[in-house]
């Protein structure tokens, strides 16, 4: 009797289907931008919705090299990234230990606070916030940035590493420190290498809301040496033009990196989202 | 191997005493059950004594030395965890040799003490596999390995077999018997399964409510319980308790018996009777110390449990040893081995 073992081909083509629908939903504006970015000025407009231009260039992609500032913002991105995720995921795993494994006085207002932050529209704050970074004299600096991006990503990434922190049992460390380590040293040598799923998703979704941060770059950052890539961007806007295809191509390039990251941590992130989910 | 002594021992959680008044001293080498049911504290002080816990007074001594204060670390003891704990990212070897690894011994001792305690646990071919591809009992031996490997001054037991099932902790049960025999090491050995402890303990404490009710041998708390938990407590099945009164110069129960108990005793004070169900035989309707009838019979082949009603006492337990051709409703006298009977008072205090 094969009655259960025996796949359903309808149902299987109807979900094969149904992801290949979403997948083309989802990936059908990046083959856009890729598509206008390859097409040569002159066509964009002329071409009309063709899903192929007729003839192809990269020199959209030489000029975004050669003739803007954009290896400068892509250097400014890549530092704000990296050192927003680095500098959240190190506060983040630390507070969400403590969240996890201590009962301090306190604990409950300081995760009510931490909520609150999170409850306001950040338009509402833009204000306040440029008026500290500038009292502190870091406007047009990458620090400021790096500040405002690590104070609003980290009470999420503490909730997301407090839950990695609580689906590793308590007995593990205690048992580790009957072996003979410190706390410390139980943290480094049992519950750090269980946790790198956790702290690689963490690292993955702040280096993604930094990337592509727009509005707070564009308040706090004025000069062009001091731009992140979603303001570069906008220099393509001129008063009385758009240069898609250059605007394009350097959208391309922008995908690179967070591709890139995302290729390194996948492995764990999988793990990581799926975590508690079952026993394990 | 070491003697622990436990002096006046407490522990609170903010105003909350959960336990009191803990005096307990443990030969070197001796194995002690702490037994009770569950939240009776019996998982704290054994925590406590591994440094787990804080303790909030008292003094806790191991060889002579006050470790109140000392980290776990630095106590030089293993514990075997329920859950077992092991490390989930190391394979058997590594989880075994943990400890020797932080403690900085050379890698050839490592390998020798691993092999020689996986050895003794038959795990010699499980060394390079991780935790996630054992069996339960697999990962509980390799819990025990890694208590042994360590060579410490005490061992402590949470609670290690629960998680396993019936034919597989008695294998167990049996091999940490063994075990002690063999390492002759001192044992601390957290249960709520009686069985457990009778079986394995040089002595047992019994605790409730945070409270000692009573330390012995285990034939000892079998036979000469101190009080009503302890006797209810141990022993499977449990103590037939049953109301008793003083009245004329007799112990008599609800159903007007009279009971001829040693009369040396304090019988004023008398406010429960018990006999356990081992200690009542079956006789015919007019010659027993009560007539019952039987309500439900239990044949488990070498023994049978037979739940009997008696008027005005309510039900008794009877273990007949072997089968007996009883069938439900039928009625018989039951006889009480008054010489192994118990005696308490309105506290709940054995009379002796």
């Amino acid at each position: 009797m094969s009655v259960i073992s025996k796949p359903n081909l309808a149902l299987t083509i109807g979900k094969y289907l149904a992801l290949a629908c979403y997948l083309a939903f989802a990936l059908f504006p990046l083959y856009w931008l890729f598509k206008i970015s390859v097409t040569p000025e002159k066509l964009i407009y002329t071409d009309g919705i063709a899903l192929w231009p007729s003839e192809y260039t990269f020199d959209n992609f030489k000029s975004v090299i050669l003739l803007t500032d954009f290896l400068v913002y892509f250097k400014n991105s890549i530092i704000v990234s990296f050192g927003t995720a680095a500098i959240t995921t190190i506060i983040a795993a630390a507070a969400g230990y403590a969240f996890s494994r201590f009962n301090f006085r306190g604990k409950k207002v300081i995760i009510g606070i931490m909520l609150i932050t999170q409850m306001f529209p950040l338009l509402i704050i833009i204000a306040p916030i440029y008026k500290i970074i500038a009292g502190l004299g870091l406007l047009n600096t990458l620090t400021s940035l790096i500040v405002v991006y690590t104070a609003f990503n980290v009470p999420f990434a503490t909730f997301l590493m407090q839950s990695f922190f609580d689906g590793i049992p308590k007995d593990l460390e205690e048992a580790a420190m009957i072996d003979g380590c410190s706390r410390f040293q139980a943290v480094r040598k049992v519950v750090f290498p269980l946790t790198l799923p956790g702290l690689a998703a963490t690292l993955g979704f702040v280096f993604t809301a930094a990337w592509s941060e727009l509005l707070f770059a564009i308040m706090l950052i004025n000069s062009n040496d001091t731009m992140t890539f979603p303001v570069g961007l906008l220099t393509f806007v001129s008063k009385f033009s758009v240069d898609w295809g250059q605007m394009m191509a350097a959208g391309v390039f922008a995908l690179i990196p967070s591709c890139l990251f995302f290729i390194f941590i996948q492995r764990y992130l999988v793990q990581g989202l799926t975590s508690g989910a079952v026993k394990g | 191997m070491a003697r622990i002594e436990l002096k006046n021992i407490s522990k609170s959680y903010g105003n909350i005493e959960v336990m009191r008044d803990i005096n307990l001293d443990f030969a070197d080498g001796e194995f002690i059950v702490l037994v009770g049911p569950s939240g009776c504290g019996k998982s704290t002080l054994l925590r406590m004594i591994a440094g787990l816990e804080t303790i909030s007074g008292g003094d806790l001594f191991i060889e002579e030395v006050r470790v109140n204060d000392v980290e776990p670390r630095d106590r030089d003891v293993a514990m075997v965890f329920q859950s077992y704990a092991l490390y989930p990212h190391m394979d058997v070897a590594r989880n075994m040799g943990f400890s020797l690894e932080i403690r900085g011994e050379k890698a050839e001792i490592i390998k020798g003490r691993t092999a020689k305690s996986a050895k003794t646990l038959g795990l010699g071919a499980l060394l390079e596999r991780l935790p996630k591809a054992l069996s339960g009992g697999q990962r509980q031996r390799v819990a025990m390995g890694r208590a042994i490997a360590r060579d410490p001054k005490v061992f402590l037991f949470d609670e290690p077999l629960s998680n396993l099932d019936a034919s597989l902790r008695a294998e167990m049960r049996l091999e940490i018997a063994k075990l002690h025999k063999r390492l002759a090491a001192s044992m601390i050995y957290v249960t709520h399964d009686q069985v457990e402890a009778l079986t394995l303990a040089d002595r047992i404490v019994v605790l409730n409510e945070g409270e000692i009710q009573q330390v012995g041998k285990p034939l000892e708390l079998y036979e000469q319980p101190r009080n009503l938990f302890v006797a209810n407590f141990i022993g499977s099945p449990q103590m037939n308790i049953m109301k008793a009164e003083f009245t004329d110069n007799r112990l008599v129960l609800e159903n007007g018996e009279r009971l001829e108990v040693d009369v040396s005793l304090a019988l004023n004070e008398v406010a429960h009777f018990g006999i356990r169900p081992e200690h009542i035989s079956i006789v015919g309707v007019n010659e027993g110390h009560a007539i019952g009838e039987a309500d439900v019979v239990e044949r488990l082949g070498s023994d049978s449990n037979i739940y009997v009603n008696v008027e005005n006492i309510g039900q008794i337990l009877v273990r007949y040893h072997g089968d007996i051709s009883l069938e439900v409703g039928d009625k018989f006298g039951l006889k009480f081995n008054l010489d192994r009977s118990h005696l308490f008072d309105l506290n709940g205090m054995a009379i002796r």
